[in-house]
This record gives C-alpha cells, sequence and structure tokens, in this order.
C-alpha cells in the first residue's frame, strides 16, 4: 500500500475511534443494571468479533497461499493473525474487567463466549513458536498455512463444545442485543464496531508495508554486499521488485 | 495415463533451464543449465557446497526450484512430479532403509511403496543375491556394517528398475570387493540414464557422456560433451576458488 | 510411460505393517504409555488425595491420563521416518503421500486401543465402586482415540520437521484437543457418576466428538501432503 492512502486509512481509523468513544461517553445511555462500567460492552464486543473474524481471514488467505504457493498470501495469513492475537489480549483484558464489574470477580467459567475465546486465544498462541522453529522459509509458510487452517476450522467446533458444556447458561448481559438494544446504543455500537475494523485493517496494512520494505532493505543491502557473486540473468528481478525502481 | 505416441530413440531425459535453488537467502546453485539424452550419463563435479546434493535433489522430485524449469523424463517438475516418481532411483548419502527392519523386510516395504507385483520378492531376492547379501536377508539393519547397509541401499535403488538413477557418491563406503560386486549394478545399462556425482574425476570422465562442473558459489563452470572435457579442467573446480572476492 | 501406482489403501497398509512390525520388535512407545499412565494414577491419587473417584473428577482423571500418554506416542510417530527417510522414500514412489497420514492415524489409534484395554481395568482397580459405566465409556473413548490419532498425525509430521520437535506437538495439540476433551469429559461424567450410569446429553456429546473427528480428518486429508513436500 502506499503511503498516502496509508495515511488516509489512519487518519479515517482515528476519526472513527474517536467518535466511538465520544459516543459511548457523552451520548449512549447509561445501562439500567449495571450502570457506566456496562459501557466497555463497546469496546469488548467488537474486538471479540473482528479478533475472530482476524483469525478467519488468515485461514482463507492460508488456503490461497497452499493453492498458489506465492508467499504474499502467507504474510498476510501471519499479518492478520498476529494483529488478532493483539487484539485478543485486549478482549481477554476487557472481559476481565466487565466480569470484575459485574459478577465481582476477574474471570469466572459460566461465560461460554468468553471461555471459548480463551481457548482459541491460547491456540494462536502457539502459531508463533511453530513458525520460528522452523527454519526454512518456504517450509515454514506451508507449515504456518496449515496451522491457519486447521486452527480455523477449530473456532466453530470450540464453540460449539463449550457452549454445549454450559448446562446452565448464564443470564447473557448483552443478551438484549437481539431483543431491544436501544437505538442509542445501537448506533454507538455499530460507530465502535467499524472503528475497531478498521483499526485492524490499518494494523495489518502498516505491518504488510512494514514487512515488504524490510525485506526489500535487506535483499538491496546483499546485493551492495556481493553484486559480483550474483548471476546475471534473473538478478535485476531479485533486486528490484515492482514498485521499487524509483527513488 | 497411457502415451499412444512412440517415445523417439533418443529422446531428452534431462533439461534443466536456468535453474536456481536457494535455502532462504543462501543461493546453493545459481543458474544451472543442462541437457541429456536417454540412455547417457551425466557426471557431475564440484567441491562440497558446490550445490551437487541440491541438484540431484531437484532431479529426484525431492526438492522444488527455486527458479527455472526442470524436465526429467519428459515430465516438467514440480508440477508433474507424480508422473516420474515410480521411474527414479535415487541413491543417496541417507540409505533410505529403517534400522529396525531387517533386509528383505525393508526390499518388501519399498516393493509395496512402488507396487511391485508379487511384493518385489524375486526381484528382491536376485538383487541380494548379486550385491552379496543373500545369507544376510534376515539381518537387522541396525546390526550391519556400513558396507553392507550400503550395498542394501543399492537394492533399494534399483528394486523397481528405474529408468534414471541418480547416484551421489555411489560406491562411498564399500571395500575393493564391494565396489565390484556392486559397480556393475550401477553401471551403464540399455535405456538407463544416469546422473553420477562423485569426486573421482578419472571414473567420472570413463564413465560419463557429459561432464557438468559446478563452482563452489553454485554456477557452472562448465557442462559439455566428455571428449571437450580433460581432467585437469575437471579438477580445476575443487581448487579454484570461484568469484574470487 | 507411467509405471502402475500403488492405491492409497495399500500404500497406507504397507506403512501400516511396518510401523506395526517395528513397534512390536522394539517395544518403544506402547509400553511407555502403559507404564505412563499407571504412574499417573498415582499420581493422581496423591494429588487428589482421593482413594476412590467419580463423576467428573473420575472422567477427568481417565480422560487426562490418556490424552497425556497419547502425547508420548504421538512425539514418536514421525521420528523414523525423518531421521530414517522416510519421508523421502515415499515422495520417490509413485505413492499418494496421504497414505502416511491415514497409516499414522491408524497406528496411533492401535497403539491407544491397547493402551485403554490396558488402562480402564486398572483404573477401575484403583479408583471405581462399579464398573457399570465403563461398556458405555467405549464408544466415547474409540470417537476420542479417533480426535487424539487424527491431530496427531496431523500436527506431529510438522512439529517432527522442526527445532524444537519435542515441544511444537503438546504446545499445538493441547488447546487443539480441548473441544474433544470437553465432549468426551461432558459423556464420561455422567457414565461414572456415583448414584448410577446416566445418558444425559450423551447423544450430544457423541455428535460433537464425531464431528470433531470427521473435521480434522478432511483438514488431514486435504492439508498433508503440504506437510511433507519440499
Amino acid at each position: 500500500m502506499k503511503s498516502s492512502s496509508l495515511r488516509t486509512l489512519a487518519l479515517l481509523t482515528a476519526l472513527l475511534v474517536g467518535a466511538g468513544f465520544a459516543l459511548v461517553f457523552f451520548y449512549a445511555p447509561n445501562d439500567a443494571d449495571q450502570g457506566f462500567i456496562q459501557k466497555i460492552f463497546y469496546l469488548h464486543v467488537p474486538l471479540a468479533i473482528v479478533a475472530l473474524a482476524g483469525f478467519v481471514v488468515g485461514g482463507i488467505h492460508a488456503i490461497r497461499h497452499l493453492r498458489s504457493g506465492d508467499p504474499v498470501h502467507d504474510a498476510r495469513s501471519y499479518v492478520s493473525i498476529h494483529a488478532s492475537v493483539i487484539f485478543g489480549v485486549a478482549v481477554l483484558v476487557t472481559g476481565a474487567i466487565w466480569a470484575k464489574a459485574s459478577w465481582g470477580k476477574w474471570w469466572v467459567w459460566d461465560e461460554p463466549t468468553l471461555v471459548s475465546f480463551l481457548i482459541v486465544f491460547l491456540l494462536y498462541c502457539t502459531y508463533y513458536p511453530l513458525r520460528y522453529a522452523i527454519e526454512d522459509r518456504e517450509r515454514q509458510a506451508r507449515y504456518a498455512s496449515v496451522f491457519a487452517i486447521t486452527a480455523g476450522a477449530f473456532v466453530p467446533l470450540n464453540f460449539m463444545a463449550v457452549r454445549a458444556a454450559q448446562s446452565l447458561v448464564h443470564p447473557r448481559t448483552f443478551g438484549t442485543v437481539d431483543g431491544g438494544l436501544p437505538g442509542d446504543m445501537w448506533l454507538t455500537f455499530l460507530v465502535c464496531f467499524a472503528g475497531i475494523t478498521l483499526l485492524w485493517v490499518t494494523l495489518v496494512s502498516f505491518e504488510l508495508t512494514a514487512k515488504r520494505t524490510r525485506g526489500q532493505l535487506s535483499r538491496l543491502r546483499r546485493a551492495l554486499d556481493d553484486d559480483d557473486r550474483l548471476p546475471d540473468t534473473g538478478v535485476a528481478g531479485r533486486i528490484a521488485p515492482s514498485g521499487v525502481s524509483g527513488r | 495415463m497411457s502415451d499412444p505416441a512412440p517415445e523417439p530413440a533418443d529422446a531428452t531425459a534431462l533439461r534443466a533451464d536456468g535453474l536456481s535453488h536457494a535455502y532462504g537467502d543462501r543461493w546453493v546453485l545459481r543458474d544451472v543449465s543442462l541437457g541429456l539424452d536417454e540412455g547417457q550419463t551425466l557426471a557431475v563435479l564440484g567441491s562440497n557446497g558446490a550445490g551437487k546434493s541440491t541438484l540431484l535433489r531437484i532431479l529426484a522430485t525431492l526438492l522444488r526450484p527455486t527458479e527455472g524449469g526442470v524436465e526429467v523424463l519428459g515430465c516438467e517438475l514440480p508440477r508433474e512430479a507424480w508422473k516420474v516418481r515410480g521411474r527414479i532411483g535415487l541413491l543417496g548419502h541417507q540409505p533410505l532403509l529403517y534400522r529396525d527392519l531387517d533386509a528383505r523386510e525393508n526390499l518388501h516395504f519399498h516393493a509395496r511403496l512402488f507396487a511391485l507385483p508379487g511384493g518385489g520378492e524375486e526381484r528382491a531376492a536376485e538383487l541380494l543375491e548379486r550385491v552379496g547379501l543373500s545369507h544376510r536377508a534376515s539381518t537387522r539393519v541396525d546390526e550391519m556394517s556400513a558396507g553392507m547397509i550400503r550395498r542394501l541401499a543399492v537394492c533399494r535403488a534399483l528394486l523397481h528398475e528405474p529408468d534414471l538413477l541418480i547416484l551421489d557418491e555411489p560406491l562411498a563406503n564399500l571395500d575393493p570387493a564391494g565396489v565390484e560386486e556392486v559397480a556393475p549394478l550401477l553401471g551403464p545399462a540399455p535405456g538407463r540414464t544416469r546422473v553420477l556425482v562423485t569426486h573421482d574425476v578419472d571414473a567420472a570422465l570413463a564413465e560419463a557422456d557429459r561432464v557438468l562442473g559446478l563452482e563452489r558459489d553454485g554456477r557452472v563452470a562448465f557442462a559439455l560433451p566428455v571428449g571437450e572435457v580433460d581432467a585437469e579442467r575437471a579438477r580445476r573446480v575443487y581448487s579454484e576458488r570461484a568469484g574470487a572476492r | 510411460m507411467t509405471r502402475p501406482s500403488p492405491s492409497t489403501a495399500a500404500v497406507a497398509r504397507a506403512i501400516l505393517a511396518k510401523d506395526l512390525r517395528v513397534e512390536l520388535r522394539t517395544l518403544q512407545s506402547v509400553p511407555a504409555m502403559l507404564l505412563f499412565a499407571t504412574t499417573v494414577f498415582v499420581i493422581f491419587r496423591f494429588g487428589l488425595d482421593r482413594t476412590r473417584l467419580d463423576g467428573g473428577l473420575a472422567a477427568g482423571v481417565l480422560l487426562v491420563t490418556i490424552l497425556f500418554a497419547a502425547l508420548l506416542a504421538i512425539n514418536r510417530i514421525f521420528v523414523a521416518e525423518r531421521e530414517q527417510g522416510g519421508f523421502e522414500a515415499i515422495r520417490l514412489a509413485p505413492a499418494d503421500a496421504t497414505a502416511l497420514f491415514f497409516a499414522k492415524a491408524a497406528a496411533l489409534l492401535v497403539y491407544l486401543a491397547v493402551l485403554e484395554l490396558f488402562a480402564l481395568p486398572v483404573f477401575w482397580l484403583f479408583f471405581l465402586d462399579s464398573g457399570a459405566g465403563l461398556a458405555p465409556l467405549v464408544p466415547v473413548l474409540l470417537l476420542l482415540d479417533i480426535a487424539l490419532a487424527v491431530t496427531g498425525a496431523l500436527i506431529s509430521p510438522m512439529a517432527t520437521n522442526s527445532r524444537a520437535r519435542d515441544l511444537i506437538g503438546p504446545l499445538i495439540l493441547l488447546p487443539l484437543l480441548i473441544p474433544a476433551m470437553i465432549a468426551a469429559a461432558g459423556a464420561g461424567q455422567h457414565l461414572l457418576a456415583a448414584g448410577g450410569v446416566s445418558y444425559e446429553q450423551f447423544g450430544t456429546w457423541l455428535a460433537v466428538l464425531g464431528l470433531y473427528d470427521l473435521v480434522f480428518l478432511l483438514i488431514g486429508w486435504a492439508a498433508f501432503d503440504f506437510l511433507i513436500e519440499d
């Protein structure tokens, strides 16, 4: 992505997240039962949805990587999962705060969505040691893709199993989402959701751009180091892949 | 699956075009081009680390080339690798034998992988006889000497009567008697194409139809018919510091 | 001029026969699993300070022990292929590499069945007042074994071909197997309940386990090829 469009994206993200926060603090009403602390819902739930969607996106890129063999898809898969794991930490922290406020404990086992999320998060954390334990880059990419697909299929299975284990489902705090979430709450939620989604997209774009730049830099450095050792054919393509010919 | 067109008498068995391979950032083969007709022998010379084994692994369909095209027995790699698998015999540094199985069991296992008729029993017995291992057919590999393992690996590589034989220093670990027994099995034969890596320049020049010399950085030093390479030039790939820095 | 290629089933049978023969000859995995399981039972006896178990606790002790014993076998199941060239031998042959996945899953299944034939009576002897819940537990354990075998055969080659071979396998498999463990424990706790065998949610749990097995069997079938290419 070009730096100008990346800047636009970042600005738009800041704007939407800012607007979301403004709505949370000054517009959305306090919850009748839980009061002010319930407003963490506007952060916790979008983060969780975006993180899970990001894992799915990572799995889709992984499938495309295995089909095409193009390392670009592996990079996208990796960065998607990476951003979602970071979001996952935020989900667990906001979830703990919410649990403390609602039930007086930092962690409760009878909230199946949160428990499921913890298990999914634990699985995706093992993505990093797997990647770093494989030296050959091409093989690393393939194994990481197989992992991303396996873990992607795991997500719904896991939610199903955890939900089935909950014989007595705790009264859900945002069970009213389907029923009668008031209009002002809906609006706030949607703005926050859009902001968090854009935040994820921005993080992924930044990281992908940075990765690409680092790759080009090390290729150039290597070419300077031993340009006399490189064969004549194909070198130009390796030193200067599309898009970095000028400046 | 069956190919109706009869194959031309001297079809190309091997062709590489600008073949390069990198492990991560380390390029071990650079821009290798070569051709070899069916029934011929290619000798590959080069010092350790010149990419010889990598080249063999690519030709054996075990490794994908990073760049460039390869064609083995008329099939393009890696796309058509499944077609040539089963027609290649590889004798590399690793014997590809299970330590806890005996000689006969190892060959039987490989025979099943290649769908040989009758579990390849007759063929296995014949090969064991020819390498002088008949009396050791029930000996487990982990109780064998290095020379015996080598001979068993020769049986394993020849079991399915491959059209392309890829040999990486095939006579290593063998005593003179072993060499005498094994060498004829691995030698030229009608319809057999061979790729031979060896440090024995004289032997290579005596057996080969074409010679490929690789420099230390994985570039081609020469790729010529055997008549155009003399032993001195061939030896130079071992002594010269390629691409002096 | 293509040679005849063996069917996937024929290759899988050849690999499975080879693995079972080597295991019978060297006794590398199964005896270790039996010893490990027995010792873990003893550790639970003291860790929980209980001499009798029932319900969720009984199911938990039994299933966790099986899980960890399975990890022992899973860690080893591809080591011979890597060290002795099996991965390459199979890729040199005109054989479908997926056969390796099915063969290894089948071998693990055999190991686990032997483990349970031994561990269930020991568990009964050590901790249970009645063995009535053990018979209906068999289909649950069978489906759990398939889950362990299939995920093990899928993840283990990645671990075996990595630098941190003994670490990566269990690290990925433990979270990956949580849904299967939830389902098996969910069924087991009622079967081993103190008041007698209860089939509460039995069908649901079998369905969850069956679905889990099916999903990872399909993924292994589709993705395994990518794990042994080079």
